[in-house]
């Protein structure tokens, strides 16, 4: 993780007079692996087609690896898409298809065998070469799109909702396929996803969009254990959102209740989000929580139960391994550590906050 | 339904096939293989090429055909690019112009080019009003061609757009993507990607020009013989049936094989749509 490769300096994009994407900012370093995750529409796609050269910027630059890449044509650019709908060529081969870059860079035949043979390889479809397209899954297809995407050995792999058409299980495999493929080639990845499992799982940083500003930047820990704003918390697993006032360092009140929490410098008596995670909920004697409440469902999940407590006039998310049967009166505490303490957006058109690095 | 109730649903279908379609091409078939006295004979089928007259008509129209399906092909290709390409809504109602023309009778088309190109028509006299030459166009085979391309076009067209359509924005990308500029995407992606359209077009504009007689006949003034006017003389003036079933015969020869190539290449069938 060392300098910077492309750095997005003050881009604005706007499609037929709606802004998508605003003064955005955003700095990618050498071999990370860099997820876009927004809900659609949030200019996460644009994004990465203004990376990709697919479109021009209103306003602003692109540098790639210091150099100034704004107008330069998609085919000119170091680097690769893999498309969303897969895109291989139907009128060509498997081989053909994967061949398509080298031959325009006027390799030799013997070296574009060799790569042909080395990505089947790498994607686990060994032996493809002369299959039609249609006659592949989608699964393999989207394969065949990496594979023809890294034989150009680019420096920066892009990759727009790769896995979005493949069913779950598939999907989760592609994900560790995805990592590994990462870890041999050695190169950046930039990838673009709704899916805020698929960006945790895989990715070195992620950037959450929303409405063409970026809400946060950072790891995947980071993002989930500390979102910097509603949005944020919302948008990564299901949270409990509540307003709450921060009346002094260390100290909150929300629903009526003050609870001590780590946050420290939002001064006093201001209005802020509060964030709890249903997993942090905890579930005591009526006698040694904050509140007392009611269970008002239980739904079996899997691993957990999912239920609902109303409390204070609130209905809390709560993931427990316990088993409460509905009506069970309870207790709600929740360990300082895991207040999770947010500045309210400035106001409700703008729901971005500035990043401050 | 019964089955029976279903084939005798499709019996007065069954009955203008056998009578106005299958029976007719069977009685050319025989006349063309027999003569006068209704003997066996190849007499009408080698006359094609062995009466100088018949040969100097056949030539003619496979080179107008020809020119014709070229010309076509040049002038659809990049329009129905440009179309194709268009960023606007109503992109099959700009299509739908092109179409237009074909709606109005055929006759009236070939008609109205006569009263433009002919020696004091319009054209002409706009030429002389402005101090230029007049040109003499009407009666040569260039003005056939200009009818048949006129009329034909659209045939060429509609095959190209179709197969274009269907070509996705991201193939294109990715193809950038991979590095490929301009000329190498029109010749690596576009072209392949539309050889069924291309084909059906050539063989839609070129069977019927290689057939025409009512474009040659307005337009040329007699003084273009191509095949189809010499099976119409064969027919109507000479009343040598014979003569006329055995050139008819072998441009029916010519047509199938035409046909046996789109169904090789049009496998989408962009060509039937409006045939």
């Amino acid at each position: 993780m060392s300098k910077h490769l492309i750095d997005f300096i003050d881009i604005s994009k706007s499609y037929d007079g709606s802004l998508v994407l605003d003064e955005l900012n955003l700095y990618i370093r050498e071999n990370e692996f860099l997820t876009l995750l927004g809900p659609s529409g949030c200019g996460k796609t644009t994004t990465l087609r203004l990376l990709g050269g697919f479109e021009t910027p209103d306003q602003g630059r692109i540098l790639f690896d210091g150099e100034d890449i704004t107008n330069l044509p998609a085919n000119e650019r170091k680097l690769n898409t893999v498309f969303q709908k897969y895109s291989l060529f139907p009128h060509m081969s498997i081989a053909e298809n994967i061949a398509f870059g080298l031959k325009i860079s006027k390799k030799s035949k013997a070296y574009i065998n060799d790569k042909i043979k080395y990505a089947l390889k790498l994607v686990n479809l060994d032996g493809f070469e002369n299959r039609s397209v249609d006659s592949l899954s989608g699964g393999q297809q989207q394969r065949i799109a990496i594979a023809r995407a890294i034989v150009n050995e680019p420096k920066v792999l892009l990759l727009d909702e790769p896995l979005g058409a493949l069913d779950l299980k598939l999907r989760q495999n592609m994900q560790y396929e995805l990592m590994r493929l990462k870890e041999e080639l050695g190169i950046t990845f930039v990838y673009v996803t709704h899916d805020q499992e698929e960006a945790l799982t895989m990715s070195d940083t992620i950037v959450v969009m929303n409405q063409g500003y970026i809400q946060q930047i950072g790891t995947p820990e980071m993002i989930y254990n500390e979102p910097e704003n509603a949005f944020v918390a919302d948008f990564i697993g299901h949270s409990n959102i509540i307003d709450g006032v921060m009346l002094d360092d260390r100290l909150v009140e929300i629903l009526g209740v003050k609870m001590p929490c780590v946050d420290e410098g939002f001064g006093k008596n201001k209005p802020v989000d509060v964030v709890i995670r249903p997993e942090d909920v905890e579930l005591v004697d009526p006698a040694d929580g904050y509140m007392e409440g009611d269970v008002t469902s239980l739904i079996f999940k899997g691993v957990h139960y999912e239920l609902d407590v109303m409390a204070n006039g609130y209905e809390w998310l709560v993931h427990t391994t316990k088993h409460v049967p509905v009506g069970t009166h309870v207790g709600i505490r929740v360990t300082p550590f895991n207040i999770q303490i947010m500045h309210k957006p400035e106001s409700s058109d703008e729901k971005a906050v500035e990043i401050d690095e | 339904m019964s089955k029976f109730k279903q084939q005798f649903l499709a019996g007065p279908y069954l009955i203008w096939i056998v009578g106005f379609i299958i029976l007719p091409m069977l009685m050319i078939v025989y006349y063309a293989f027999t003569n006068a006295d209704g003997g066996f004979t190849f007499e009408y089928i080698t006359a094609t090429f062995a009466s100088e007259t018949n040969r100097k008509a056949m030539i003619l129209s496979l080179q107008l055909g020809l020119i014709c399906t070229g010309i076509c092909l040049v002038l659809s290709y990049p329009l129905a690019m440009i179309l194709n390409n268009m960023q606007i809504k109503n992109q099959s109602f700009i299509v739908f112009i092109f179409m237009l023309p074909m709606w109005m009778n055929f006759m009236l088309r070939i008609l109205a080019w006569k009263l433009l190109l002919s020696k004091n028509g319009v054209f002409n006299s706009i030429l002389t009003s402005l101090g230029f030459e007049r040109i003499n166009i009407i009666n040569t085979p260039a003005a056939v061609v200009l009818g048949m391309v006129y009329d034909f076009l659209p045939f060429m067209l509609l095959p190209i757009y179709n197969s274009m359509t269907r070509i996705r924005k991201d193939w294109i990308e990715a193809a950038k993507d991979l590095g490929a500029g301009s000329i190498t995407i029109f010749f690596k992606i576009i072209v392949p990607l539309t050889v069924s359209g291309i084909i059906s077009g050539i063989v839609m504009v070129f069977v019927p020009s290689l057939t025409s007689f009512a474009i040659s006949q307005v337009l040329g003034g007699g003084q273009v013989l191509l095949i189809g006017n010499v099976i119409e003389q064969d027919f109507m003036q000479g009343m040598q049936w014979n003569a006329g079933s055995g050139l008819s015969f072998v441009l029916m020869i010519f047509v199938i094989a035409s046909m046996a190539l789109v169904n090789l290449f049009d496998k989408d069938g962009e060509g039937t749509a409006i045939w």
